[in-house]
Order: structure tokens, then sequence, then C-alpha cells
């Protein structure tokens, strides 16, 4: 009875097969070349040039989380891009901001926010904090390949815990390890320098104002002895993003906001271009 | 060897969209209605896990009469179809148009098919617009037909009646009170013309509501908030509305 046996414009079967929530496993069944860790790479003689993205920050505080990020690009000694985002929300209490190869780094940031947001439309629930570090630890070990061929994304991931009721932060390595840091993490090149400065800042008591600057403090010592990092652009008024997440959801910080912790920060440092100091004993 | 009966192909559809239809009219019927702010979804669902209504996409939505396996599925096809479709392109070329073409042809092909048992659902897809001339409602039958609706629609066991009263009530511009209120009140009669009463507990509500600062429009109505929507007046309406908006302005995106 059926006009047409062949393509008849309805859902292929992979749409209409009941079991997983991931989109993801979606992916893999009915488009796996849409899957980025399934693309087959040829050969390549030496490093691919492609802009990349620097330093990534995150302090808890108590009732939340900061993560912030510079927003420079590089692709070797060229700034490739002077006002990228590397921060962006993953769903409504969470955040990623990310390190490496900036093309890939977005693209793993969109199907990642796409797998929360779909989980939670199938399911009507919300993944628990761990699942979600969990599946960004999958989808950056799919990366792996590209990651030998110097590719590497490299996420810092930050989110308020509901159960637990605090704010958590998740850092990676390139293989996809994933470890939860206490208080602070930095990730990408110039995440030494932030990882020193906020060392000597942090403190368990932070009011979420203060975990604010110390962001911008942390990326202003990044950005002093790391070329990749960008500091704050007074000129062309381009300043760090900052996005606070706490009981009441994801926040990014306005352009207001973070111009205005960033001209404070700067304005001290004219003075004392080390920036704060700590105790010595 | 037996020989197979012959039924004319007129007598199998007819017996085929027979059984569909008692199927759907099994289940308790629900309203989809348009007012000033988006459209609101109404319908009795005494569980408070298996929805009725959900969220496909931004501003698109979901709603089903009939058996919950088989509008389930069809549901969750309809989000991988959106999520990946807005994967594909851009999250803008998701249309409400699109995936109710999409259900049409699947629903069209089961329904004709002689090897499948048509499917005994009734599906309303909508979208909202930036201005309530720009929403857009379709309902879609068990034998894959698309009906392009305005205003108000309803679909399930005792539809027919259910649309007559609201056709002859709604208006354009109510308010989301105004709108619940009728819509409640068109659930609630039946079929011999006699009024029951549904309590706040057994109805599920939803709304794809255009104000809502957020990307994703869509929004379940529960507890206190669809007891105040409906017992409250107009103007405590409206504070309502307000005070509703502060507390969901922090979970931008």
């Amino acid at each position: 009875m059926e006009a047409n046996t062949r393509s008849t414009g309805r859902l292929p079967a992979a749409f209409l097969t009941p079991g997983s929530s991931s989109f993801m496993d979606f992916l893999a069944e009915h488009q796996p070349e849409l899957l980025p860790g399934n693309r087959q790479l040829p050969p390549t003689q030496g490093v691919v040039e492609a802009p990349h993205g620097t330093t990534i920050v995150a302090v808890s505080f108590p009732g939340g989380v900061v993560l912030a990020g510079d927003r420079r690009a590089t692709m070797g000694n060229v700034i490739a891009q002077r006002d990228i985002e590397k921060v962006f929300p993953a769903d409504e209490y969470s955040a990623v901001g990310i390190a490496g190869t900036a093309g890939l780094a977005v693209e793993m940031v969109k199907l990642f926010q796409l797998e929360l947001e779909h989980f939670e439309k199938v399911e009507g629930t919300q993944l628990s904090l761990e699942g979600k570090a969990n599946r960004l630890s999958t989808m950056i070990r799919s990366n792996l390949g590209m990651a030998m061929q110097g590719l590497a994304v490299v996420p810092l991931f930050a989110g308020y815990d509901l159960d637990r009721e605090k704010g958590r932060i998740f850092s990676y390595d390139v293989t996809g390890g994933r470890s939860e840091e206490h208080g602070y993490a930095a990730t990408g090149s110039g995440s030494i320098f932030a990882r020193g400065a906020m060392k000597k800042l942090y403190r368990e008591d932070l009011t979420e104002a203060e975990a604010t600057t110390l962001v911008v403090q942390a990326l202003y010592d990044a950005a002093d002895d790391d070329s990749a990092t960008g500091g704050p652009d007074v000129a062309r008024r381009i300043y760090p993003i900052v996005t606070v997440i706490t009981e009441d959801g994801f926040r990014r910080l306005t352009e207001d906001e973070s111009s205005e912790i960033a001209r404070s920060v700067l304005q001290r440092r004219l003075e004392q271009p080390d920036g704060p100091r700590a105790a010595l004993l | 060897m037996s020989t197979p009966f012959y039924v004319s192909p007129q007598q199998a559809m007819a017996d085929r969209a027979e059984y569909a239809r008692k199927g759907i009219a099994r289940g308790r019927s629900l309203v989809v209605l348009q007012y000033a702010d988006g459209i609101v979804f109404v319908g009795e669902n005494p569980s408070r896990a298996l929805h009725k209504f959900s969220e496909i996409y931004d501003r698109i939505a979901f709603a089903a009469a009939g058996k919950y396996n088989e509008y389930e599925n069809l549901r969750i096809g309809g989000v991988r179809y959106a999520d990946l479709r807005g994967y594909t392109y851009d999250r803008g070329d998701v249309t409400a148009r699109g995936l109710a073409n999409v259900y049409a042809q699947t629903l069209g092909t089961i329904f004709s098919s002689a090897a499948e048992k048509p499917y005994e659902v009734e599906l309303v897809v909508a979208e909202v617009g930036e201005t309530p001339e720009g929403d857009q409602i379709y309902r879609l039958p068990h034998d894959g037909s698309i009906v392009d609706e305005h205003g108000s629609v309803a679909v399930g066991g005792n539809a027919e009646q259910i649309s007559g009263y609201l056709d002859q009530r709604h208006r354009d511009g109510m308010s989301l009170a105004e709108a619940l209120k009728l819509a409640v009140q068109a659930l609630s009669r039946d079929t011999n013309g006699s009024e029951r009463e549904i309590p706040a507990e057994r109805l599920e509500v939803a709304v794809l509501d255009r104000t809502r600062p957020q990307k994703r429009k869509f929004k379940r109505i529960v507890g206190r908030q669809l007891q105040r929507l409906l017992q409250g007046d107009g103007a405590a309406m409206e504070a309502e509305g307000s005070e509703e908006e502060d507390s969901e302005g922090s979970e931008e995106k």
C-alpha cells in the first residue's frame, strides 16, 4: 500500500529508536561523519598553523564559582584575533572555557552545549555536574588524534553543583583525563603565571566581587609574562570575559562591570606594576 | 490452501482510521490556545512525570494525545530532528513547519503501510513568533494530514465539542490567566453537557512565552504559580507576571 517504499520523507529509524538520551550517540549512529572525532586526517609534515586560544582561569568561592578568560588568539608570533570569546555557558548551571586550537574548541563547545540541552529535553531533567564533566572528558578523548598532530583542545569546566550546593571546577588534559580542582585552576599558555598569582591571592572566604577581581588579577599576571595572553586593552575597550555561576544560574558580567574591574586593577598596577603583595610569613 | 478474503482499499483505510480514532478517543483531551504573550498548552494529566507537552527547540513545543509510547517516540524523534538541524545549519533554521512536515510524512507512511499498525496519536506542533501574527500552530491527525490552526485547537477524545466551545469564546489578545481559565472551562465540560471540577493538581500547563529573556521560550507552569493564575483576577496576574520575571532574569544565558 505504500506509495514510495524507499524514501518516504518520514523520520529514519534512527530517529525513532528509543534508548539513548545522548545527542552524540545519536550522531554516531545516524551521521557519524558529523562527529568531530570521526574525521580522517591526512598525514602532515610538521605543525599545522591555526589560531590558538590561550589563558582560562577559574576560582571558587562560597556560593559559587567564577570562570574567566582573556581575549587573545595567536598563530605563531601573530595575534590572530584580539577579541575572541573563549568562555561559554554550557547550560544554566555550568560554563566551559577553552584553551587550544580555537576552531576545534568552539566546535567542541557547540556540541557539548547541545549534548546537555538534548539530554535535558529528552529526559526532562538535567545531568548531574559529574555527568556533565564526564561527557566533556569523552569529547576531549575523541579529539586525541588531532591533539597528537598539535591541534589540542584543553578546556576548563566550572559549574554550580545543585546537590552539594557549591561551585566546582574540573580541569582536563589532552587525553581527556579529568581532575577536580579545589579553590582555583588555570589552563592554557599563560596558566603557569596565572596559577602562581592565584596561589598567593586566593583565600577560602572570598566574596563574589573579590573572586571576580582575583581572576582579573591572575589574567593580568598571565598577560604580563606570557606573550600569547592578552591584557586588558583600554584603547579598544576589550576586557576579559568574566562569568559567575551561583545557585541562581549562569551570569556573564556585562561589559561595564568587567571594564570597571579591569580598570581598577590597571589603576593600581600603574603604581605597583607587579600587583598586590602577599605576606612573607 | 486458504484464499484470503477480498477487502476493498476503501474499507481497509476506513477500518484503520476507525482503529486510530478509537485509540485517541480513549485518552483525555488537551487544548492549545494563543494568548497575548505566546501560546499556552493545557491538559488533564494525573501524572507529574509522563508529560503530554514538551519542549522541542527554542521556540517550538509539542503536544500529543493518544497512546503514550507512540507519541513519546515521535517526540524524541522530533527533538533529534530539531537538534540535528540546528547543529548542521543554525538555531534559526529550525522551524515548526519543517518539523510538522516530517511528522506528517512519518504518520502518513505508517498509516498507509499495511505492515504497520496505525499510530493512535494526534499531535500539535506550535511555534511562538516575535509577535502574535508570527505564531504557528499545526494539528497533525493520525493519518498524516496537517491542519494549520489559528487561535485555539483541541485534540483527543472530546476534541470536536471542546473546539466548538473554544471557537465561540476565544479571542485574540487574551491574558494568560484568561486563556488558562477558558481552557479549563472547556476541558471540564463532559460529553453530556454537564460540568465537572478538574483540580489544579491534575492539570498539566506549559507555555511558549515570547517575553522570556532566554532563547528557550518553553516553560512549565506548576505549583503556586498555577494556583494563582487559576484563582487570581487580572490585576493580581500582572503583578505576579513581573515578579516571576524578576526571579527568572538571573538565569539568562
